[in-house]
């Protein structure tokens, strides 16, 4: 018995930019306004607060052993609550990285981003953040490069992640 | 464990579309109608429906699972919407799977549907918000960072070159061509994919799927109705999930745990001892061509860092060893999120009735895997679908 | 007979209209901690997780993301689903009977404090197309349904506004309520309208919280030292997503999911259950609900019962002895655990001072929300259905 393939029949109607840009179809355009304001809590406020300072810190388990950042009040392995706050150093290095030509709305950059995951020196092995490298040519930037913070100017800082603007490799 | 046998009966799927003119009501309606036609039933033979869907800020409204279960036939039934990410389209069947094999329902429709276009300027920018609001969204990531540190570490650790990416790519356009649904389907090179623009190296833009519109829905049913309704119910042999840490800049990115542990789960209760001889056809998630060979070996298809090579070799070609991706996935399909992993469930659907037409894979597959991923690289989600009963 | 599916632990945070020394991970981690130790487990021996949370409540997309840390989920098998927390419960359920876990957690919570923009939170919620570009206030669709339902069974006006009397009353004794309050049908009558008929007093303001819930399956259950709650039944329902083509007078959503719980409890006459926790978002669906559970065989007979006493704590069937919504406070996806917490807690006789005799049967019954037609219910007993 010869089979039809599947599937057999596909509906939808495709619409070209064309088409919606001159307006020939019906469409309703809305502007959500939705606002929120996270309570950071305890190990997040605490975390914003030492940046505000100009210092990185984390939290230890006992148990495990691991000091953990971004710092958290409880440590996931051992499910327990975590111990100490250990301040951990404002250098690192390069875990993995990348060069990005696309900002995140879909614009084009002349020059990337560098986004990359730094690990933490004075933190346990692999505890790396999120952030942006620079001042480096981008063909120049390799896993395991030892990079530091730089800082905002102290009134310029708010407790945020962007009161480190960037970081940038240690030259030596 | 004697769980009750349960079988997909019935699917069916839209277009995926870079923009669609139907609302997502009428895309969802569209898949579930075809997924009932092909099973040859009407809604009031369905106890339950199971929707799957991804981010509520693309199709611009809150709590779209409720706004969208008129389409899907959730009107005086027992009716809920799950949500892994990415993940859901292969998830939803598990969870369907689960509805059923407790004996609470019979029958199950699964219907996954995105409509990606609404959002403006572009959905891409949506992805913001899935970033930790505190820790990470300052920084204005963009999604495609997440992907490119991935692929960075992963083709650094196993020393992968970009060629061997670049021929994912390659293989799912050129198999999409044969798939009526896909958006994408391309004879190319890996001299065309690496001359595309780079998005975020070493990510070039034809490695990754662009958003999508569309739906896809598949019937399931218990085994003694599963066997009166159709006469090839293509039997879930194992289903497995598991979601990894929130902190994702704490782990290495090389290799994915989580897909190995959910995909363990869904071997053992398919009873499979060695995945790579006792699986026939793997439909992977290949949201970015690196990610179909990163899963491959989470999925225990390929040893780690090996894929590549089993790939340059032709293994995974419809005609190779072990054909991956026969229907053209992400990359060649289309990925209209929650909709893309459940169309690869389809693909398994077709291709173990022997209904894939152009894309049929040669002799007879008895047994594929189709695996979703999803979420700050953290959820894996399986499926193992086989023509024979489970024991 | 299928297995026996119980609750063997619960833990949840007190409610409160804000919580800003707590992240909502830190909130996870004190009721998991909590459910944990009352179940006797270690969150190593949990099989699966579920969590109920909706994106948008939450400010965050695919928050899937950020659950499994703070539960011991990590590298476990995990997900969302985007409704309240007795469809978790439900979700559970079924994934103990198909044998895939032995033990499973449910978790949902309320952060409703940190949005600051809840009506059009709500707003956003609304069919783009067909209701959004009327521009009104969302509570109108309350408004629109208690009009009508009002009118067509006859229930008055006073009526509703001693269910939010009765409610916020009983919340004086219960210390997890965020708005205990001795409250006066007359008071409630005084508030302004928000959208005629409806009152502010008699609609619920959300708060904090969080509840996590351990179930297990039979042996598991049978092992544990804490006094299990047994599922006897659990069902869950859509009615119309649509404004336009919805029952605006019956919660048909409730009856369809009411009537496979009691059919699988095998109760045949609903006031064999001593206590029931019914939504009441807004006071007037405490009765549509109550009716929609089969208490009355028609409406006005609601408006009746309710002027009796008999929905009171000391009358035959108390409904909402936990302060419910109105009293307690709305918690997003948690309502419905909130609901399950009190259950629990009289089925153990660890109710205190509002412990009821004689608990062996209880309903809890949880509906999303305006614009939403979807509803849950759940029963529990201290005894393995038969």
């Amino acid at each position: 018995m010869k089979l039809q393939p599947e599937p057999k029949l596909v509906r939808g109607t495709p619409l070209d930019e064309k088409t919606l840009k001159r307006g020939k179809t019906f469409s309703v355009t809305y502007e959500p306004r939705l606002r929120y304001s996270w309570d950071t809590g305890q190990a997040i406020s605490r975390y914003l607060a030492e940046l505000k300072e100009g210092r990185l810190i984390a939290r230890s388990c006992r148990k495990c052993g691991r000091v953990m950042i971004p710092p958290r009040m409880f440590c996931e392995r051992c499910f327990r609550p975590t111990d100490e706050w250990v301040y951990v150093k404002d250098t690192g290095k390069i875990f993995t990285f990348s060069l990005c030509y696309v900002s995140w709305d879909v614009r084009r950059l002349k020059q990337p981003e560098i986004p990359a995951v730094i690990e933490i020196d004075g933190a346990s092995p692999g505890m790396g953040i999120l952030h942006v490298v620079k001042k480096i040519a981008p063909g120049k930037v390799r896993i395991g490069m030892a990079v530091r913070a730089v800082w905002k100017a102290k009134a310029k800082r708010i407790g945020s992640v962007t009161d480190i603007t960037y970081w940038q490799p240690i030259k030596n | 464990m004697s769980a009750r046998k349960v079988a997909v009966v019935g699917a069916g799927m839209t277009k995926f579309m870079h923009r669609a003119l139907e609302t997502p009501k009428e895309l969802a309606w569209l898949a579930a109608k075809s997924a009932l036609d092909s099973a040859v039933m009407n809604l009031s033979q369905i106890d339950c429906v199971v929707l799957g869907t991804a981010p509520d800020a693309f199709d611009g409204v809150h709590m779209k699972g409720e706004y969208l279960s008129d389409g899907c036939g959730g009107w005086k039934k027992p009716y809920l919407r799950c949500y892994v990410g990415g993940g859901t389209g292969v998830y939803a069947v598990a969870q369907a799977w689960f509805h059923v094999a407790s004996g609470l329902f019979d029958t199950a429709l699964v219907v996954c549907e995105e409509k990606m276009s609404s959002c403006l300027p572009h959905p891409q920018a949506a992805f913001l918000t899935i970033f930790d609001h505190i820790t990470e969204q300052p920084l204005k990531p963009n999604l495609l960072w997440i992907f490119a540190l991935e692929q960075t570490r992963y083709m650094e650790t196993y020393g992968i070159a970009l060629e061997d990416i670049a021929r994912v790519s390659v293989k799912n356009k050129r198999n999409a061509l044969d798939h009526p649904a896909a958006q994408l389907g391309a004879n190319l090179t890996i001299k065309d994919i690496l001359a595309s623009e780079v998005m975020a190296w070493p990510v070039h833009r034809l490695m990754v799927s662009p958003t999508s519109d569309g739906a896809v829905a598949v019937v399931l049913a218990g085994e003694e109705i599963a066997r009166r309704l159709s006469d090839r119910p293509v039997w879930i042999q194992g289903v497995g999930w598991c979601l990894d840490t929130a902190y994702w800049t704490n782990r290495d990115l090389a290799y994915p745990e989580y897909v190995e542990k959910a995909a363990w789960t869904a071997y053992r209760m398919a009873g499979i001892r060695e995945p790579r001889k006792e699986i026939n056809i793997a439909e992977p998630y290949d949201p970015f061509a690196y990610k179909e060979l990163h899963h491959l070996e989470g999925l225990q298809l390929a040893p780690k860092g090996q894929a590549p090579k089993l790939l340059a070799d032709g293994v995974f070609e419809r005609n190779g060893d072990l054909p991956v991706t026969p229907s053209g996935g992400l990359l060649g399909v289309g990925n209209p999120i929650a909709a893309a992993g459940l169309m690869k469930i389809c693909e398994l659907f077709w291709q173990l009735r022997g209904e894939a037409g152009p894309r049929q894979v040669p002799g007879k597959p008895e047994r594929g895997v189709a695996q979703a991923w999803g979420d700050l690289m953290q959820v894996g989600t399986v499926v193992v679908m086989g023509t024979k009963e489970p024991a | 007979m299928p297995d026996g599916v119980a609750i063997i632990g619960v833990g949840f945070t007190s409610l409160q209209p804000s919580t800003p020394h707590l992240s909502f991970k830190e909130l996870m981690f004190e009721a998991a901690q909590k459910a944990y130790l009352d179940a006797g487990v270690q969150a190593s021996e949990i099989d699966s997780f579920v969590t109920c949370a909706e994106d948008l409540n939450e400010g965050l997309s695919i928050f899937d993301e950020y659950t499994p840390d703070q539960l011991g989920a990590v590298q476990k098998p995990m997900h969302t689903l985007t409704q309240d927390g007795l469809h978790g419960i439900a979700d559970a359920l079924m994934q103990i009977r198909s044998g895939i876990a032995e033990l499973v957690v449910v978790e949902a919570h309320s952060k409703a404090s940190n949005v600051k923009t809840p009506e059009w939170l709500l707003d956003y919620a609304l069919d783009p197309i067909y209701n959004r570009p009327l521009g009104f206030n969302p509570h109108a669709v309350a408004g629109l349904e208690m009009n009508v339902f009002l009118h067509e069974t006859g229930i008055r006006a006073e009526h509703c506004a001693q269910v939010a009397a009765k409610n916020r009353r009983n919340a004086l004794r219960n210390p997890v309520a965020a708005y205990p309050l001795a409250l006066t049908p007359m008071h409630v009558e005084s508030s302004p309208y928000v959208a005629y008929p409806l009152r502010e007093a008699e609609i619920a303001e959300r708060a904090d919280g969080c509840v996590v819930v351990v179930l297990a399956n039979e042996a598991r259950t049978q092992r544990s030292h804490s006094k299990a709650a047994w599922i006897c039944g659990v069902g869950f329902a859509n009615d119309s997503a649509t404004l336009e083509s919805r029952d605006w007078v019956r919660a048909e959503y409730i009856r369809i999911a009411a009537e496979r719980a009691y059919r699988q409890a095998s109760i045949q006459n609903p006031r064999e259950i001593r206590l029931f926790e019914v939504d009441d978002t807004y006071a007037y669906k405490e009765l549509q609900h109550l009716i929609a559970l089969g208490l009355y065989s028609e409406g006005a007979e609601a408006g009746r019962s309710l002027e009796a006493g008999e929905t009171k704590p000391d009358g035959k069937i108390p409904v909402n002895v936990s302060g419910g919504a109105l009293g307690m406070g709305l918690s997003l996806e948690a309502s419905g655990l909130y609901r399950v917490v009190e259950l629990v807690l009289q089925l153990r006789g660890q109710a205190s001072a509002r412990q009821l005799a004689d608990v062996r049967l209880g309903l809890a019954q949880s509906w999303r929300g305006v614009p939403t037609t979807s509803g849950a219910v759940v029963i529990l007993g201290t005894e393995q259905p038969k």
